[in-house]
């Protein structure tokens, strides 16, 4: 199967028919999710109004790791079988993976300021957050640094292979050390602590949210692709 | 070999090294990025003259309960961690979430046992809730969280 899609003629083929309704379904859970979290699920019994920032700055916060986990593993594939379409795959995924992980911390400054007195702490958690972000900003300035941009991926997968070693530092941060930030409330050892009322509306959005980040990265793969194709027609042109 | 099984090898052992000297950086940071010492941290690193009493540190831990005394704007209050516990001293506006076994986390100096603290952070936890669960738990008598 990936062996098969990995020719950009055949996963064009392959994701034409499909592209529509993942944008379809993406709007759908975020426009459904957005709803319940803003109008149609409790207050917090501490936050009050304030826990509904929550139900963006989490899927930004997890789709910020995850797509940076994905460029990470396409980089392994682009190092090691040398498979170009790795490369391009990875190049699609960062400008969104930053934007994610602007938002999830200007999401989480703005929820701060009122719970917990300030906008911004060196804690473990939001130093290796932040350092997520330079990685993001630091493979894209890489990518893209010389004339011909296929020189900048070899030294931008290394540079985010490097980068990997950062997620479980952002995942564990706040079990490893005394940090501000509070411990996981979904994934951990006896299940979640956050009431099934709020649980839904957050996970609906990280439904959508997984649709929206597929359906961007198509579109900027579709687009990486003809960048590439144009290139190579003007090096034949001469 | 192959070239790409050497590839393979070779990612390997880069990845290996940077997980060691990535464990090994943070270990021996390890003091400096716990954001606070909890009171029992703390009142080690007096007796074992580790700490250096002029600098500003933060201390986090629970509000003890009915140690809270407000006189105009100054107001004392004990942190404890279950084991150990600290009188804190503070002149200043508290935030909202600030109360009885709240979790708070404090920046100051120690000045003769006693912590004086120039501001004050409330550390949230990581349950999340609607009111009428928890009035609901509190009724019911299975309430396990703060007091109030």
């Amino acid at each position: 199967m990936i062996n098969y899609l990995a020719n950009p003629n055949r996963f064009l083929n392959f994701i034409k028919p499909i592209e529509f309704s993942i944008g379809v379904f993406s709007f759908l859970f975020i426009f459904i999710g957005l709803y319940l979290s803003l109008f149609n699920s409790p207050e917090d019994y501490q936050q009050g109004d304030t826990v509904r920032i929550m139900y963006i700055h989490v899927p930004f916060a997890w789709f910020a790791s995850f797509l940076y986990l994905s460029i990470s593993i396409a980089s392994i594939f682009f190092l090691i079988w040398r498979h170009p379409f790795a490369d391009i795959i990875a190049r699609s995924v960062a400008p969104l993976g930053l934007i994610f992980s602007i938002l999830t911390i200007l999401t989480g400054s703005l929820w701060g300021k009122p719970m917990w007195g300030t906008w911004w702490v060196w804690d473990a958690r939001l130093t290796s957050m932040l350092i997520l972000c330079i990685f993001y900003f630091a493979y894209i300035g890489i990518s893209n640094a010389f004339p011909r941009k296929i020189d900048g991926s070899k030294p931008a997968a290394i540079l985010a292979i490097v980068g990997m070693i950062n997620l479980p530092i952002i995942k564990f941060s706040v079990d490893w050390w005394n940090t501000l930030h509070q411990p996981a409330s979904i994934i951990r050892f006896d299940g979640p602590s956050i009431n099934q009322e709020m649980l839904l509306p957050l996970v609906i959005m990280l439904l959508g949210f997984l649709f929206m980040s597929i359906f961007i990265i198509l579109i900027n793969i579709k687009t990486n692709l003809i960048y590439k194709k144009y290139q190579s027609e003007i090096l034949k042109l001469g | 070999m192959k070239p790409k099984s050497q590839r393979l090898i070779i990612l390997f052992f880069f990845l290996t090294l940077l997980g060691l000297s990535t464990f090994l950086v943070l270990k021996s940071l390890e003091d400096n990025i716990v954001y606070f010492y909890s009171p029992t941290d703390i009142n080690k690193k007096i007796l074992s003259n580790e700490i250096d009493l002029s600098k500003r540190i933060r201390i986090g831990g629970l509000v003890k309960e009915n140690s809270i005394l407000k006189k105009g704007k100054k107001i004392s209050f004990k942190i404890h961690d279950g084991i150990d516990e600290i009188l804190v001293i503070y002149n200043g506006i508290l935030p909202d979430l600030f109360r009885e076994e709240q979790g708070i986390v404090a920046l100051g100096k120690i000045e003769n046992k006693k912590f004086s603290a120039i501001e004050i952070l409330a550390k949230h936890d990581e349950n999340y809730m609607p009111k009428e669960v928890s009035d609901m738990l509190k009724k019911n008598g299975k309430w396990k969280g703060k007091l109030n």
